[in-house]
């Protein structure tokens, strides 16, 4: 498959498991506030998820749209990175596994508003903005749940420790990644990772938590297919009523 | 018991050169996070532009009480709305 | 009707000779259309009668995001996946803003959700029913916040401002809300038999549990007439129910699916459609906790709650350490 595509799919797929993850917690949230900024991320990624997907279905040329994308791939094919199908837990969980997507997110977008492919760098303005407030936000959230009380610290240090090892995947670059570096199209790994870590020290320090290290053994495979058990149970839940009732308009 | 979030009110300008208008309130632990919430709350569908934020607290309000010796006197000078002073057709500009 | 059967505590209707004279000098403001604010001075009857409207109108917004967040994960597209959630956002919002109007009144919104989760304060019937299928995203939309805009747009003009200004902002979003409901219906409607099956399905187990949304005739009730003459209930119950099935018995023509209700009839007469005898020991029996859903809609917000409690904790701890930094510094 043309790299170009598998690198598309893999942002919409980020984006659209992430949301879809968030999207359990509707009128779950710890706060009536907090439940709608929650809400707006997922909506925000929703968003950006269709535009990619949009865009990988045009240029297969297979008359694929969003929704055969999202509904009709089977976790062998999706290519979403582990940390976003990891589950919500508490909310500690979900907060950092957000920090963590986000400050990578950020700056990818950011690398990708110069990309050489124009409909890339147009998506990448869309969602420029949403991502600096989603960063901003999650950013925030574990500066003040960090430097908290005590109980709250040791809740996101224990997410943070669990977490980490998912964190890194995104800076491990294949032969798909590679080409679309050498193409133009996406910043480089050592950029973003740099970027990552810099920030992501900031706001630990700031937080009073401790940051992992930084070469820590890192899980991979998602971007190439293979996830963790979660997954399944994810893309059952989303794809049941297209899968059910094949060829149905919605 | 937990301490409660304290109350913010909210004021959202939605366009430049128009006036902050109050729109309700909303609880936060800080003036920051009002403000984000504020965003999330009020301005979904493009409401925002400048949005402001203050402890409910803080208000200092007229009394109702006082409304008659604050705001009748204005109620009885007319001549400060031009509509009080009919002009000729022909005369323009004024 | 999201605040069902709202208590005034008082025991007939207040006449000229019951009232004092700050009472009555207070239903001379409201009979002059003037409208109240937060600091004016009002009996404690309308302020607490107020608090139990508004607030159970707000439990209502808050519970009502459940039985639509039990399908979001499940949304057949990825267009409806962000109209639904963003649905789901709306209602949350609305919810934000009652709590707002309710708090002008002299009561915390902590206060007010103690209430809600002990089981002392009630929430609109309706949405302790299950969501069983896709087609119940369509009928709740159209049917059930179809109802709520009946009701809520004469609140707009209700005598207690800041409730009164809420439902100006609550109205503006609503019909969004309806609509989407139903373009669901008509996707379903136009679609295969099964989907065709599964409209129906919905209609049938929504269209009763919406008619009961209005509440029992209310024309000997006490509350409803006392409500009445502080303005802030501005339509009977049957004359609301009566708008509702008015305006929706066409709309299930145009989609070719059926109301459940045998007698239905329209009276050429009157212009108004009759219909059956609702079954009011349902709608007692789910306000009094025995619907299909109360129990887990209810733990589902409690769970929320406490889960949440360190949550909201650490961030006044962090407000208090960041308060004091600066105070120091």
């Amino acid at each position: 498959m043309d790299a170009k595509i598998e690198y598309l799919l893999r942002q919409g797929d980020n984006a659209l498991i992430l949301s879809q993850q968030l999207s359990q917690l509707c009128g779950k949230g710890p706060a009536l506030e907090e439940d709608m900024a929650l809400t707006n991320v997922a909506l925000d990624l929703l968003g950006q998820t269709r535009m990619w997907l949009t865009y990988a279905g045009e240029l297969e040329g297979k008359e694929r749209d969003e929704d055969q994308l999202a509904f009709h791939r089977d976790a062998i094919d999706y290519r979403n990175v582990l940390l976003v199908e990891q589950p919500n837990a508490s909310y500690a969980e979900t907060m950092m596994r957000q920090f963590l997507f986000d400050s990578w997110h950020y700056f990818l977008m950011q690398g990708l508003l110069q990309s050489s492919d124009p409909r890339i760098a147009e998506i990448a303005e869309k969602s420029f903005k949403e991502v600096t407030y989603h960063l901003r936000r999650s950013g925030d959230l574990v500066v003040r749940l960090g430097d908290g009380t005590d109980v709250s610290r040791a809740r996101m240090q224990a997410a943070l420790d669990d977490l980490w090892m998912y964190s890194g995947e995104v800076f491990i670059y294949d032969a798909i990644d590679n080409a679309m570096v050498e193409q133009g199209i996406a910043p480089k790994a050592e950029d973003l990772r740099a970027a990552f870590l810099d920030h992501v020290n900031d706001i630990l320090l700031e937080a009073t938590l401790v940051m992992p290290s930084p070469e820590a053994w890192m899980q991979r495979g998602g971007k190439q297919g293979r996830h963790s058990e979660h997954l399944g149970f994810i893309l059952a839940e989303m794809q049941f009523l297209q899968r059910a009732y094949p060829g149905a308009e919605w | 018991m937990s301490k409660e979030w304290p109350l913010w009110e909210v004021f959202i300008r939605s366009q430049h050169g128009l006036a902050h208008k109050h729109v309700g309130s909303l609880h936060a632990p800080d003036a920051e996070m009002a403000i984000n919430n504020a965003r999330d709350v009020y301005t979904r569908r493009n409401e925002g532009v400048s949005i402001w934020v203050i402890r409910a607290a803080d208000i200092v309000a007229s009394s109702p009480s006082d409304k008659e010796a604050l705001f009748e006197p204005a109620n009885s000078k007319v001549y400060r709305h031009p509509t009080f002073f009919p002009m000729p057709e022909e005369v323009k500009n004024l | 009707m999201y605040a069902q059967m709202v208590e005034t505590g008082l025991k007939k209707v207040q006449t000229n000779e019951d009232m004092s004279a700050d009472e009555q000098a207070f239903q001379a403001r409201i009979d002059a259309g003037v409208k109240i604010e937060a600091k004016d001075w009002m009996p404690e009857a309308y302020r607490k009668t107020l608090v139990r409207q508004i607030s159970q109108h707000a439990h209502s917004e808050i519970v009502g995001q459940l039985p639509e967040g039990n399908w979001v994960t499940r949304a057949p597209t990825l267009k409806r996946k962000s109209v639904l959630l963003a649905k789901i956002q709306d209602e949350a919002g609305h919810g934000l803003y009652l709590y707002s109007a309710a708090e002008t009144l002299g009561v915390s919104r902590d206060e007010l959700l103690a209430a809600l989760h002990s089981g002392k304060a009630k929430y609109s019937s309706i949405f302790n029913y299950p969501t069983l299928s896709w087609a119940d995203m369509g009928a709740i939309g159209w049917l059930v916040d179809g109802s709520a805009i009946i009701n809520q747009i004469p609140l707009c003009r209700c005598s207690y401002g800041p409730y009164a200004r809420a439902m100006i902002r609550v109205c503006k979003e609503e019909s969004f809300h309806a609509r989407q409901g139903y373009d669901i219906m008509m996707s379903l409607a136009k679609g295969t038999p099964e989907q065709k099956a599964m409209a129906q399905d919905a209609l049938n187990r929504w269209w009763w549990p919406s008619l009961m949304m209005f509440g029992p005739s209310d024309a000997e009730s006490v509350n409803s007439a006392q409500s009445s003459k502080w303005r802030i209930k501005l339509f009977s119950n049957d004359e609301l129910r009566q708008r509702m099935v008015d305006q929706t018995v066409p709309q299930v023509e145009y989609l070719g699916l059926t109301v459940p209700d045998p007698d239905l009839k329209f009276n050429a007469e009157t212009g108004h459609y009759e219909f059956g005898e609702i079954d009011w020991s349902e709608f007692h029996n789910v306000l009094k906790g025995n619907g299909p859903c109360n129990r887990e809609r209810l733990r589902t917000r409690v769970k929320a709650w406490d889960d949440g409690e360190w949550f909201r904790d650490a961030l006044v701890a962090h407000a208090d350490k960041a308060a004091a930094r600066k105070a120091a510094a």
